[in-house]
């Protein structure tokens, strides 16, 4: 029993950062109606700009460990916003016009253009995050031992969700992206900036993405450059899984997916562990494209 | 029998809205029959329900004996009901006479290894099925624009293009989606001409019309819809002076 | 058109001349691109005639070189024999694999591809059946013997390799001007026009995604007889991924276009093989080069040629 709370604890934390990928997947699908392939890269892209900050400028060492980490996520969430609204502008703007398609394949592009970006300015081998950028402590929670990294990853993801929700719910912005996301053209002509919104978007969905890259990295500790691909797909799942261009639905479909696979890891086999995300993709493609909260999918007439 | 298509009882929801609601007609043998209502009335997607794009929820189509429920559409083009399309749907990129060859393809049974492998039968085949496709673009007059883009013609072409791409599967059905639309008058009035010699070829004919004078002058036959229910049927000159029609189509309380 | 003849009829004669003037190392660069155009060739059946995105082809050339590989090691079947083992083979996985998924949206069968390939790539180092060797593979892959001649060097393997891309490229382009190629044309252009011209679009995606997938599992064969020990890193994401690219950026839809990216992708890197940063930098430059082709070129380098039909005038009576 203790074992599978320490598996549930597990998925929820990674469930969490899979719900932060995520959302930036949903969000870009909801105004734009792409898959933006290159958005796992700007998660990774997160994950190195924070090795960065903690290694070569110290950042922790200099303002303290909550400061420092409160800063990081500034920083990160501040430079991949604005690297995803770049990647916008030259790689996404011209095509609005085009087939979708030849979008499709400019993300492509895209994302391996920044991972290989990545891999020429760090390497391709494993970088290992500092240690004891937060105390390697555990917390007592009803008799179940959970580390603090654990209880930090999930409280951070929590609050940026819940951030973004009512940023989306309650503002003139939010209100905005919404109506984007319902009728381009009808919101065009209600006045609002389309460009802008879809500024904005590339904006927040990256910048959290961002922040997902740096709890990867002070969670299990190291980066690659190609983590972007392997954790993109599986956000990517969990979008489809709430369903596309849904954000409450992005949050729990990155829930749902952490708990499988760590259930799954545990309890059925580690080997397959990273074929448990695509399984589930498949079988929601095939038995309910719409996801548990969104629209459909597949071809209409 | 005298039917060649029988709509019996056929009803279709979308979501909580009943597009068409319990519409039966039959349509004669040779004859023009005409479909008309305002904007909204549930006329094509009537229309999408015999070609086979959506499913009957309720009520059932025979064509020629034949029930045509749950068939998918490209069957229901080899049992002979061709269409075109309300909204033009050429193969914009390819030839004229490409997109004639599409409809051809229903009639012609060449696979993937005589195709792969240039069998002479497969040659023959591609013959002849050149020769009907240039014979149907003489037929609706586009002829010498065979090796054009589709996108290149006008639009009055393009929706004798969709005509000629239906002729090419030889069928005995024709759905038209709003022939004219987009047409000038004297296209309107060629299209009218063209529509009269493909009765004469012994095609029965559906069709979809807002340009009134056409539906009066070409079909025999109106069948009325308002909000999915059919509100009246019969020739033109009755239907012009119903009450019910006029009050659909002015609004008069 | 009689450009177009020369054209051709010189890549032929310079293609023949590669395994007499050049050093074993070179004409292994050529017979790898040999491979790579042929994969790039099954994969345009897919993506470039019927429009299906798929990016897990690594999947169907994996299962092709391991039925190979197996047949050969195991049961002392002739590798060439295994030849059209492997294609029916893997033209099976494809069309299992497909049915379920044909019918989603372009981006969405990408990612599902994608899944399939991750899959498959799994099951193999996960040793699936006892009969992938696991992480390590297969090794101990007899040479080809065609016609009691064993293919052993480069420039034998050259002949078996590029004699495979002729034929594809023969049958292939009769497919393009048939029947059959016309139809994933039209539903690649219009899927509900299609459909409503009479054409069975479901059937067609299947036997296109079937015959791409028969057609990379036969590469996989003359892989896994060329390399003689094949593991499941040979068949990972990045190599779906290279495919992809020569398809799209070579000109999808036309096959020599798909074998002018063949040269470029597998054979340009090797030209620069001296400066190591260009050839770490190599996928960076493709993942610049595809953005930019999107904007710019959508087409790729040789867009589609238009069909011409010889007898349109005669045919008038």
């Amino acid at each position: 029993m203790e074992e599978f709370f320490q598996q549930l604890t597990n998925g929820l934390a990674v469930g969490g950062i899979y719900a932060l990928i995520a959302l930036g997947y949903t969000m870009v699908y909801g105004v734009l109606k792409l898959i933006n392939f290159a958005h796992g890269d700007l998660f990774a892209l997160g994950a190195y700009l924070g090795l960065t900050l903690l290694t070569s400028l110290g950042l922790n060492s200099r303002v303290g460990p909550l400061a420092g980490l409160a800063l990081l996520v500034v920083f990160v969430t501040g430079l991949v916003a604005l690297a995803g609204a770049l990647l916008e502008r030259a790689a996404y703007r011209p095509l609005r016009q085009s087939p979708r398609l030849s979008a499709v394949v400019s993300a492509l592009g895209a994302s391996i253009f920044i991972q290989n970006t990545i891999m020429l300015i760090y390497g391709s081998k494993i970088h290992v995050y500092p240690k004891g950028i937060l105390p390697a402590v555990a917390v007592n929670i009803f008799g179940l031992q959970v580390p603090l990294v654990r209880i930090l990853v999930f409280v951070v993801s929590l609050l940026l969700m819940a951030a973004l929700f009512a940023f989306i719910q309650k503002t003139r912005l939010g209100t905005a992206i919404r109506a984007v996301a319902i009728d381009q053209d009808a919101a065009r002509l209600m006045g609002i900036n389309v460009d802008q919104v879809i500024m904005i978007v590339f904006l927040i969905g990256p910048g959290l993405g961002g922040v997902a890259g740096l709890l990867v990295g002070l969670y299990y500790g190291q980066v690659n450059f190609t983590m972007g691909w392997i954790y993109g797909l599986k956000a990517f799942t969990a979008a489809i899984l709430g369903g596309i261009g849904n954000i409450p639905g992005a949050m729990l479909g990155g829930l749902i997916l952490g708990v499988i696979e760590a259930l799954g890891a545990a309890y059925v086999s580690v080997a397959w562990k990273d074929a448990i995300a695509f399984l589930v993709l498949i079988v929601i493609l095939i038995a309910r494209p719409k996801g548990l909260l969104g629209e459909r999918v597949a071809d209409k007439i | 029998m005298s039917n060649l298509l029988e709509i019996c009882g056929v009803t279709k929801v979308f979501g909580g809205l009943t597009a068409v609601d319990n519409v039966s007609f039959d349509v004669r043998r040779g004859s023009i029959v005409g479909l008309i209502g305002p904007n909204g009335a549930g006329k094509t997607t009537v229309f999408n329900l015999i070609t086979g794009n959506y499913r009957c929820d309720r009520g059932e189509i025979v064509f020629d004996g034949q029930l045509l429920s749950r068939l998918p559409p490209h069957k229901i083009v080899y049992l002979g009901i061709a269409r075109t399309f309300q909204t033009i749907r050429l193969f914009q990129n390819m030839s004229v006479l490409e997109n004639v060859l599409a409809g051809r393809h229903c009639r012609m049974k060449a696979g993937l290894l005589a195709s792969m492998l240039h069998l002479p039968s497969e040659r023959k085949e591609e013959r002849e099925a050149l020769k009907f496709a240039l014979h149907e673009l003489e037929f609706v007059g586009l002829r010498e624009h065979a090796a054009q883009r589709a996108s290149s013609l006008s639009y009055g072409n393009q929706r004798l293009l969709e005509i000629a791409r239906a002729l090419a599967s030889e069928p005995r059905l024709l759905i038209l989606d709003e022939p004219a639309g987009g047409m000038n008058e004297q296209e309107t009035e060629e299209l009218m001409a063209l529509i009269k010699k493909l009765q004469s070829r012994g095609l029965t004919i559906i069709l979809i019309e807002h340009d009134m004078n056409l539906v009066m002058q070409a079909c025999e036959h109106l069948v009325v819809l308002e909000y999915g229910r059919k509100i009246a049927e019969g020739p033109p000159e009755e239907i012009q002076n119903n009450p019910k029609v006029i009050e659909a189509y002015l609004g008069v309380d | 058109m009689n450009r177009r003849m020369w054209g051709i009829i010189a890549f032929v004669a310079a293609m023949a001349a590669v395994p007499f003037c050049l050093n074993p190392y070179q004409v292994d660069v050529f017979n790898n691109i040999g491979l790579y155009a042929l994969l790039a060739l099954s994969l345009n059946i897919i993506l470039g005639d019927a429009g299906m995105y798929n990016m897990g082809h690594a999947a169907f050339y994996a299962v092709g070189a391991y039925t190979a590989a197996f047949l050969n090691t195991q049961l002392g079947i002739g590798i060439l024999w295994t030849l059209p083992i492997s294609g029916i083979l893997a033209g099976l996985v494809g069309l299992v694999l497909a049915r379920p998924v044909i019918h989603l949206r372009g981006d969405y069968l990408l990612i599902v591809t994608v899944g399939v390939g991750e899959i498959v790539r799994i099951a193999l180092i996960n040793n699936v059946f006892g009969v992938t060797g696991g992480p390590n593979g297969i090794f101990g892959i007899a040479r080809p013997v065609f016609f009691g001649f064993k293919i052993a060097k480069p420039h034998e393997f050259f002949f078996l390799i590029w004699g495979f891309v002729a034929l594809t490229v023969l049958l292939f382009s009769s497919l393009k001007n048939s029947r059959f190629g016309r139809a994933l044309d039209y539903l690649r252009e219009d899927h509900v026009a299609a459909e409503g011209s009479g054409i069975d679009t479901a059937r067609y995606q299947l036997l296109a995604f079937m015959l791409g997938a028969a057609w990379a599992g036969m590469a996989g064969c003359l892989y896994a007889s060329k390399m003689s020990i094949i593991s499941p890193e040979s068949f990972n994401f990045w190599e779906s991924v290279v495919i992809f690219i020569i398809v799209i950026l070579g000109g999808s839809g036309n096959i020599a276009g798909v074998i002018l990216g063949a040269f470029l992708i597998v054979g340009l890197p090797e030209l620069f093989r001296e400066f190591k940063a260009f050839s770490q930098a190599r996928m960076w430059f493709f993942g610049l080069a595809m953005m930019i082709m999107m904007v710019f070129r959508t087409e790729g380098i040789l867009p589609p040629r238009p069909r011409v039909f010889k007898d349109i005038d005669r045919n008038v009576s």
